[in-house]
C-alpha cells in the first residue's frame, strides 16, 4: 500500500456568489483510515463531499486523490473511488441486478456477474438481485446503493450518512461490514455522519465543521478530553453551537 | 470492451433495460407516429382525386410526416433520455462516476437513434398496408434524408439538454415544444417558396430545410438533389459542433454552481 496519503485538501474554498461555503479549508486523510467529517447542517460538509468526488469546481485550493490531482487528472482517480448516499437515488425501474451492470459497465469493470454475485452475497441481497430498485424497503435501497458503491472494489470510499433511515440492527450490520472492509482491503473511507455513537465506533480521526471552516480535529477520544465531555454527541453540540470551550486551551 | 466503449455501452444498456421494464414506453414510441400517419394517410387519400400538387407525387405527405417523426423522435429521445435521469434522480451517479460528459452525449445519441427507430419503422411499414406508400422506395435518398434529421435531432436536443441542467426540471416543457418553433417555416408539407420572402433566408437556415425540398425533389422531379444535401450536411456539421459545445457550457457551469448534484424544479 502506498504511503502517500488518499486524501490531501489544501486551502479549499467555494464560493456561490456572496456565500462562502466552504472557507479555506485544509486537511489529510492517511490511507487505511476511516475519518468523519461531521457538523450541523450548513457547515459545508455536503459543500466538500462534492468536491471531493468532482461534481463540484472549487473556487480555489487543491485536492489530491490517492496522489492525483483532482483539477488535472480527477478521471484517473474517479474509477478507484466511489460513492454512497441514501440522498442519491439509483434507478427504480430497474432491478437490483440491472442497476449494478449498468454501473459496473460505467466503471469499467471486467468479470461483472460474478462481482455482482459476490456483492449480493456479502450484502445478503441475492434474493433481491430481480427486484426492482423502486420495489425495496428504505433499509433494502441503502444496502443496493452501498453493493453500488463497493462494486469497484474503491481505494477511496466516501460515504454520505450510510445508516441513515435504517433500524438498528441492518445499521449494525453495516458498521460491521465497513470494519471488516477497510481491515480486509485497507480501503480508506470518508465518512459524513450524524450519528455519533457511529463515528466514535468506525472512526479514528474527525474534522468538526462550522461555517463552512475545520472548528477541530482530533481522534473521537481527544476531543471528548479536549471538550471535557462524556461523548462525542456532546462535543459535537459544543462546536455546533459555538458553546464549547476546549479544556486544552484554557 | 472497455475504456469509453464500455461506459457508453452502460449507459444504451439503462436505458434497454428501462424500456424492457415498461411497456407504456414503448407503446407512446411508437403511437404518435403511426397517430399521425392515419392522419395524414387519410387526408392524402382525400387530396389525390381533389388536388393535382398531391396526385403528382403520391405519399408525398406520408414521407414528410415520418421523415418530420424522425426529426422529432432523434430529438425528443435525446432528451428525454437526460430527463429519464433527472426523474429518478440519478444523475448526481452519473456524474461522480467515470463517465464523461462526452461519453455521456455520445450514449444518449444511441439511444435516441434506437428511440427513434422504434417510433418510425413501425408507422412506415404501415404505411404501405394501409396507403400503398413504401419509403423504403426512397432508397439512399431515404437513408441520406434520416441521418441529416437525426443528427439535427441531436443538435437541437443537447442543446435543449444543456438548459435542462441549467435550469433542472423548470425546463421540461421546452423538451417538448421546442422543436415546434421550426415546423411552421422548415417546409414539411410545402415548398419554402410560399413563406413570406423576407422568412425564407430564416428558413434556409435550417438543415431540415434543405432535406424536406431535397424529398420533394425526389419524388415530384425524379431527382436527387446534391446540392441540397450538401447544404444539409454542412450545416449540420455546425449545428452538431454548436449542440455539443452548448451542452459541454452548460455541464461547466452546472458544476461551478453546484447543480449536478442537486437537480430539481
Amino acid at each position: 500500500m502506498s504511503s502517500e496519503p488518499a486524501l490531501v485538501v489544501a486551502n479549499l474554498v467555494k464560493r456561490f456568489g456572496k456565500i462562502t461555503a466552504v472557507n479555506d479549508i485544509s486537511f489529510t486523510v492517511e490511507r487505511g483510515s476511516v475519518t468523519a467529517l461531521l457538523g450541523g447542517n450548513g457547515a459545508g460538509k455536503t459543500t466538500t463531499m462534492a468536491m471531493l468526488l468532482g461534481a463540484l469546481k472549487p473556487t480555489s485550493g487543491a485536492i489530491h486523490a490517492l496522489g492525483i490531482d483532482m483539477a488535472q487528472h480527477r478521471y484517473d482517480a474517479i474509477p478507484r473511488m466511489n460513492f454512497s448516499s441514501p440522498y442519491v437515488a439509483l434507478p427504480a425501474r430497474l432491478t437490483v441486478r440491472e442497476n449494478l451492470t449498468v454501473f459496473a459497465h460505467l466503471y469499467g469493470l471486467d468479470r461483472i456477474k460474478e462481482r455482482i454475485e459476490r456483492i449480493a452475497e456479502a450484502f445478503e441481497m441475492k434474493d433481491l438481485l430481480k427486484t426492482a430498485v423502486g420495489k425495496l424497503s428504505a433499509g433494502q435501497k441503502t444496502r443496493a446503493g452501498l453493493a453500488k458503491a463497493l462494486l469497484n472494489e474503491p481505494e477511496l470510499l466516501l460515504l454520505d450518512e450510510p445508516t441513515a433511515s435504517l433500524d438498528p440492527d441492518t445499521a449494525d450490520w453495516i458498521r460491521t461490514y465497513f470494519e471488516t472492509y477497510t481491515r480486509q482491503t485497507g480501503a480508506t473511507i470518508l465518512l459524513a455522519s450524524h450519528h455519533m455513537g457511529e463515528v466514535e465506533r468506525l472512526c479514528k480521526y474527525a474534522l468538526m465543521m462550522r461555517h463552512g471552516t475545520i472548528a477541530d480535529r482530533g481522534s473521537p477520544s481527544e476531543l471528548i478530553a479536549r471538550y471535557g465531555r462524556q461523548n462525542l454527541e456532546e462535543v459535537f453540540l459544543d462546536i455546533a453551537r459555538d458553546t464549547g470551550t476546549r479544556s486544552a486551551a484554557q | 470492451m472497455t475504456g469509453s466503449t464500455q461506459r457508453i455501452w452502460g449507459m444504451v444498456l439503462r436505458n434497454l433495460y428501462l424500456l424492457r421494464s415498461s411497456w407504456p414506453r414503448l407503446f407512446e414510441l411508437a403511437y404518435w407516429p403511426t397517430f399521425s400517419l392515419l392522419i395524414w394517410g387519410f387526408l392524402s387519400q382525400f387530396l389525390m382525386t381533389n388536388s393535382s400538387y398531391i396526385a403528382q407525387a403520391a405519399g408525398v405527405l406520408i414521407s414528410a410526416v415520418l421523415l418530420w417523426d424522425v426529426l422529432f423522435r432523434s430529438n425528443l429521445g435525446l432528451a428525454i433520455t437526460f430527463l429519464e435521469e433527472m426523474w429518478s434522480r440519478n444523475l448526481g451517479q452519473l456524474f461522480i462516476s467515470p463517465l464523461r460528459p462526452l461519453e455521456l452525449v455520445a450514449a444518449l445519441m444511441v439511444i435516441s437513434f434506437l428511440r427513434t427507430l422504434i417510433s418510425v419503422v413501425p408507422a412506415a411499414l404501415l404505411a404501405m398496408p394501409l396507403f400503398g406508400v413504401w419509403v423504403f422506395d426512397l432508397g439512399f435518398a431515404l437513408a441520406a434524408f434520416f441521418f441529416n434529421l437525426m443528427v439535427m435531432g441531436w443538435a437541437v436536443g443537447l442543446f435543449v439538454t444543456g438548459l435542462l441542467l441549467r435550469m433542472g426540471l423548470g425546463a421540461e416543457g421546452i423538451v417538448w415544444t421546442g422543436i415546434f418553433l421550426i415546423a411552421p417555416i422548415t417546409g414539411i408539407y410545402y415548398p419554402i417558396s410560399v413563406l413570406p420572402e423576407w422568412l425564407q433566408p430564416l428558413a434556409w437556415s435550417f438543415p431540415s430545410t434543405y432535406v424536406f425540398e431535397g424529398m420533394r425533389a425526389v419524388m415530384f422531379d425524379h431527382i436527387f438533389r446534391w446540392d441540397l444535401m450538401m447544404g444539409a450536411v454542412l450545416l449540420n456539421i455546425v449545428y452538431l459542433i454548436a449542440g455539443a459545445v452548448s451542452f459541454l457550457i452548460f455541464y461547466r457551469i452546472a458544476r461551478v454552481r453546484g447543480l449536478l448534484l442537486q437537480q430539481g424544479d
